[in-house]
C-alpha cells in the first residue's frame, strides 16, 4: 500500500474528525459538507483497499490473510454505514457520528499497515 | 448536555401517554447503534478467524470472543428496535457485557496463560482504547434512562 496514500486517508479521516467533533461540540447538525466528506473518505479507503488487493493477488505473503481481509472489509463498510446513520440524525448525535467514522478510518489505516507487514 | 430534550419517535406517539415512553433508537441511541455495530462487525471478525484458523491455541480466549460477538449484535439490534422487549433484553446483554469485560479484563491482568491470544474484552478492552469497558455503562444508563416515562409533551 503506498505510503502517500496512506497518509492522505490518515489525514482525510482525522481532518473529518476534528471538523465533525467541533460542530458536534457546538451542538450542530452534520452539514452537507461533512456529508461530503464522508463520501471523499470512503474514496481513499476504497482506493487504497484495491492497492492493497493489488499486492495480494501479486502474491505478497500475508502472516494473517484472514485478519486482514476482516479489517479490509471493515475499512470500506464504515464510512457508508456512518454516512446513512448520519443523515437520520439531524443533530448533534450525527456530527459525532461522523467524527467516529473519520477517528476508526485514521486508526484503521494503521492497523492495516501492521498487519500486512505483519508487525504488531 | 441537553438531556432532558425528548425526541419525537414512532414509540412515543403511538402509545397512550400513560404507556409514553421514551425512544432509544434517536439522538445518543444512535450513535450507540453505530458504535455497537462497529463492535459487533470487529467481534464478529476476530472471533470467526481465531476459531477457524488456530482455536486448539487458545480456545477459552475464542470461546469468549465469540460470546462477545453475540452479545454486540444482539444490542446492536435491540437498541434498532426500540420496543419494549428489545428494550429488556438489551438492558440484559449490556449488563452480561459490562459484567463480561470486568471479569475477563481482571482475569486477563491475573491469569496471562489463561488469555494468550486478546480477545475484545482482554486488559479491559485496552486493545480498542477502553471503549469495550465505557461502551456498556454508557449502554446501561441510555436504556434504563429510556424505560423511565418521558415527561409530559408540553415543556
Amino acid at each position: 500500500m503506498p505510503e502517500f496514500l496512506r497518509i492522505a486517508t490518515a489525514v482525510v479521516g482525522l481532518a473529518l474528525a476534528a471538523w465533525a467533533g467541533y460542530a458536534a461540540w457546538r451542538d450542530q447538525a452534520p452539514r452537507r459538507g461533512q456529508l461530503i466528506g464522508t463520501i471523499v473518505l470512503e474514496l481513499f479507503a476504497l482506493a487504497l483497499a484495491a492497492t492493497a488487493v493489488a499486492r495480494l493477488s501479486d502474491g505478497h505473503h500475508n502472516r494473517d490473510l484472514a485478519t486482514f481481509i476482516g479489517y479490509l472489509v471493515a475499512f470500506v463498510i464504515i464510512p457508508p454505514a456512518g454516512f446513512l446513520l448520519a443523515r437520520l440524525e439531524p443533530t448533534r448525535w450525527g456530527s459525532v457520528i461522523i467524527a467516529v467514522v473519520g477517528l476508526v478510518e485514521a486508526i484503521l489505516v494503521v492497523r492495516l499497515q501492521q498487519v500486512f507487514t505483519g508487525v504488531g | 448536555m441537553d438531556t432532558e430534550r425528548v425526541e419525537p419517535g414512532p414509540d412515543t406517539e403511538a402509545l397512550p401517554t400513560k404507556n409514553r415512553r421514551r425512544s432509544i433508537n434517536v439522538g445518543l441511541g444512535r450513535l450507540l447503534i453505530f458504535v455497537y455495530g462497529l463492535f459487533a462487525l470487529s467481534a464478529t471478525g476476530r472471533a470467526v478467524v481465531q476459531i477457524a484458523t488456530k482455536f486448539h491455541q487458545a480456545p477459552l480466549a475464542y470461546v469468549l470472543s465469540a460470546v462477545a460477538a453475540v452479545i454486540y449484535i444482539v444490542a446492536t439490534v435491540c437498541l434498532a428496535r426500540s420496543t419494549v422487549g428489545s428494550r429488556r433484553l438489551g438492558i440484559l446483554c449490556v449488563s452480561i457485557e459490562l459484567v463480561g469485560v470486568l471479569v475477563v479484563g481482571t482475569v486477563s491482568q491475573l491469569d496471562t496463560a489463561a488469555f494468550p491470544d486478546a480477545t475484545v474484552w482482554s486488559d479491559y478492552g485496552s486493545g480498542y482504547g477502553y471503549v469495550p469497558l465505557v461502551l456498556p455503562i454508557l449502554g446501561l444508563w441510555w436504556l434504563l434512562r429510556g424505560a423511565k416515562p418521558a415527561p409530559a409533551v408540553a415543556e
